[in-house]
């Protein structure tokens, strides 16, 4: 889905329905508009066990406004006639489950979906999902992180589809000060080995970590937290929180651009 | 698909820095399993330490109550008051064995939290328990048991700040240190491979059962009761029966009834979902987000079961049943006037569905209700339910 960049891609995420329907779809013109080049969107969840404090509380404040499963599609359909923006989809597992496999595969991809990662699905629980994606011809994400083995890299570099996730650092998502050296360290074991860009996310937010990680080899940055912080100080200025989340990803771009142009 | 299957239900639906983590403690249970000197210890401590065998007694009163001969295994004979202390000294040598340096843990009613701290003390390593708010207010005396042993109890204040959230707080600590760090899960739940390690710890209640009634009565009982939140007492007792002809009732919480919505019946009322790493029985809404619970006890506050039970419900091997709040209490009143035992108030979900059971017995029939832990952590809160404090 990022066939043919030469520039590394900066991918915005943010949570689905936060805090309601239309303001997240009008912040999620302003992620497009402000030149993201890819839209990564959170299904709330009551229990998301692999988020920090800023995604459940953005999980918390959708999930009040009203957020559900079938909103989730109306969301997507509505960007989508906006932009054609590669749009992936974050999820738990027990969200697309508890709809049908099958079911969510299908809706999902008439919608206008590209790709999904479910969260809690590691490669070996995989199988109906892949099939699936295959089917309805959305890219299946996986994850790798640092305590992923050579031997399940192996496996997950065989099903992975879309971009290969990278996770810089062990812990759950959320704002961190410094980059980890796993980050580079695990762009560096797994360079060279799939025709897969390699995205990294967790924990990154200023310009700097950015530019560090594209010297280091990454193909597109995954940015959320930091984002979501942005939406959650502006709750009761929703111009101000979309102004600032357009020059936040602007000055993000650059610092992505800057390296391919030296 | 993954290992670690009952059936359809259970798997390892956990985010990928885990799995690593899963594989190393499949492992290292297995080896853990398979060493003598290793088992040689754990069962020192569960004799030595723990005081097992526990006694299974058989309750004059409540069998001419009853009009058939019941009894009880006494798992809130075990030092710590209930039978969460077999898995977490299971699980704490098991952690020594792997070279972790840091226990975590979650808690419902504080006595898994009590049982690590206990485990983590004796055996010296440092403890971490996470708990709700809610949890902690009405649980307050296991609280402070938790800190006199030195253990340190995190307050959990996101989502229903019961013990799910403390389970979602758990697995975030893991997450993030899991390369030092070995979570203790209380109960037969999460992800391959806790439901059958927790199971296999805690199965010695069942095989004392087994024996101890043998020896007293030359043969297997009619009917066996325990109660359900994760379900570890429920399997432990239940496991060494299942290739008997004996029935197995388990008992969930009804809370203020089923129809209320208001409750913590899973395995009665809920559907097929994943929670917490496990296919399984969860109380969920139309669209998979996990609900509310409700219960009196905190222990049975729990939105999920053990994967086994799941299995175990569609094989109809074992029925499940659920009691409400009020059946709770009397049963609760009914132990502690009648036979002087003041039981925990999960305990008292299995006496009350066997008082509704007896009348399908006949006088000469065996009942065996698994009394998975004692009241004394209860006694203040049940005191203010009743109006007799603030
Ligand atoms: C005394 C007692 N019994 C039962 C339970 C429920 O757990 P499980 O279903 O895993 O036995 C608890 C949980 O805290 C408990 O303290």
């Amino acid at each position: 889905m990022l066939a043919g960049r030469s520039a590394p891609a900066f991918i915005a995420f943010i949570v689905a329905g936060d805090p309601d329907r239309a303001k997240c779809v009008q912040i999620a013109k302003a992620v497009i508009d402000a030149g993201a080049d890819i839209l990564e969107l959170g299904m709330p969840f009551s229990d998301p066990v692999a988020d920090g404090p800023t995604i459940q509380r953005a999980d918390e404040r959708a999930l009040q406004g009203g957020m559900n499963t079938d909103l989730l599609f109306d969301i997507i359909r509505e960007i989508r006639e906006y932009s054609e923006i590669p749009i992936v989809l974050l999820t738990y597992f027990n969200i697309v489950y508890k709809r049908g496999m099958d079911r969510f595969y299908h809706e999902a991809s008439s919608a206008g979906l590209d790709a999904i990662l479910i969260v809690d699905m590691p490669v070996e629980e995989s199988e109906e999902a892949s099939r699936l994606a295959y089917d309805v011809s959305i890219h299946q994400i996986f994850l790798v992180t640092p305590t992923t083995s050579a031997k399940r890299l192996e496996l997950i570099l065989s099903k992975a589809g879309g971009f290969l996730y990278l996770v810089s650092t062990l812990g759950v998502t959320g704002v961190r000060k410094k980059l980890s050296a796993d980050a580079l360290h695990l762009i560096e074991r797994v360079k060279g080995r799939t025709h897969l860009p390699l995205a990294v996310g967790f924990g990154i937010s200023t310009p700097d970590q950015v530019s560090q990680l594209i010297r280091g080899g990454a193909d597109a940055i995954i940015v959320g937290s930091a984002l979501v912080d942005i939406i959650e100080k502006h709750l009761h200025d929703w111009n101000t929180a979309c102004s600032e989340i357009a020059s936040y990803i602007k000055r993000m771009k650059q610092a992505s651009g800057e390296y391919k142009q030296e | 698909m993954t290992r670690g299957r009952f059936g359809e239900y259970g798997g390892q639906y956990v985010p990928e820095t885990l799995m690593g983590a899963l594989g190393e403690l499949e492992n290292a249970y297995q080896r853990f399993r398979e060493n003598k000197e290793s088992m040689a210890t754990l069962h020192h401590y569960l004799t030595e330490y723990a005081g097992r065998p526990t006694k299974l007694t058989f309750c004059e009163n409540l069998s001419s109550l009853f009009g058939c001969r019941v009894y009880l295994k006494r798992e809130d004979l075990l030092h710590g008051g209930a039978h969460k202390i077999n898995n977490t000294l299971g699980q704490a040598l098991l952690a020594k064995f792997m070279g972790k340096e840091r226990l975590i843990a979650e808690t419902g009613a504080g006595q898994h939290g009590v049982a690590t701290a206990i485990a983590g003390a004796v055996l010296g390593i440092p403890v971490e328990v996470y708990m709700g708010e809610v949890d902690i207010e009405r649980q307050r005396l296991n609280v402070y048991r938790m800190s006199l042993l030195g253990a340190r109890v995190i307050p959990v204040t996101t989502g229903t700040r019961t013990l799910k959230d403390a389970i979602n707080e758990a697995l975030r600590d893991w997450v993030t240190n899991v390369k030092t760090t070995h979570y203790l899960i209380g109960s037969v739940v999460g992800p391959h491979p806790y439901p059958r390690m927790v199971r296999d710890f805690q199965s010695i209640i069942g095989v004392e059962t087994r024996e101890q009634i043998l020896t007293k009565e030359g043969r297997l009982p009619d009917v066996i009761l325990a109660c359900v939140g994760g379900g570890s007492n429920a399997i432990g007792m239940f496991y060494p029966f299942l290739k008997d002809d004996v029935r197995l009732i388990g008992v969930e919480a009804g809370g203020k009834g089923l129809e209320t919505g208001e409750h913590g019946a899973s395995l009665c009322a809920g559907s097929k979902g994943v929670l917490h790493g496990a296919l399984t029985y969860v109380l969920q809404d139309a669209d998979g987000q996990i609900l509310n619970t409700h219960s009196v006890s905190a222990g049975l506050d729990y939105p999920a079961v053990g994967p086994e039970h799941s299995m175990l419900k569609d094989a109809h091997r074992v029925e499940y049943a659920a009691v409400t709040d009020t059946e709770v209490l009397e049963a609760f009143s009914l132990l502690s006037r009648k036979e002087g035992i003041i039981p925990a108030l999960e305990s008292a979900h299995a006496l009350a569905q066997a008082t509704k059971v007896k009348d399908e017995l006949e006088k000469d029939d065996i009942m065996v209700i698994n009394l998975s832990g004692r009241g004394d952590k209860d006694v203040v809160e049940v005191a203010r339910l009743e109006g007799m404090v603030p």
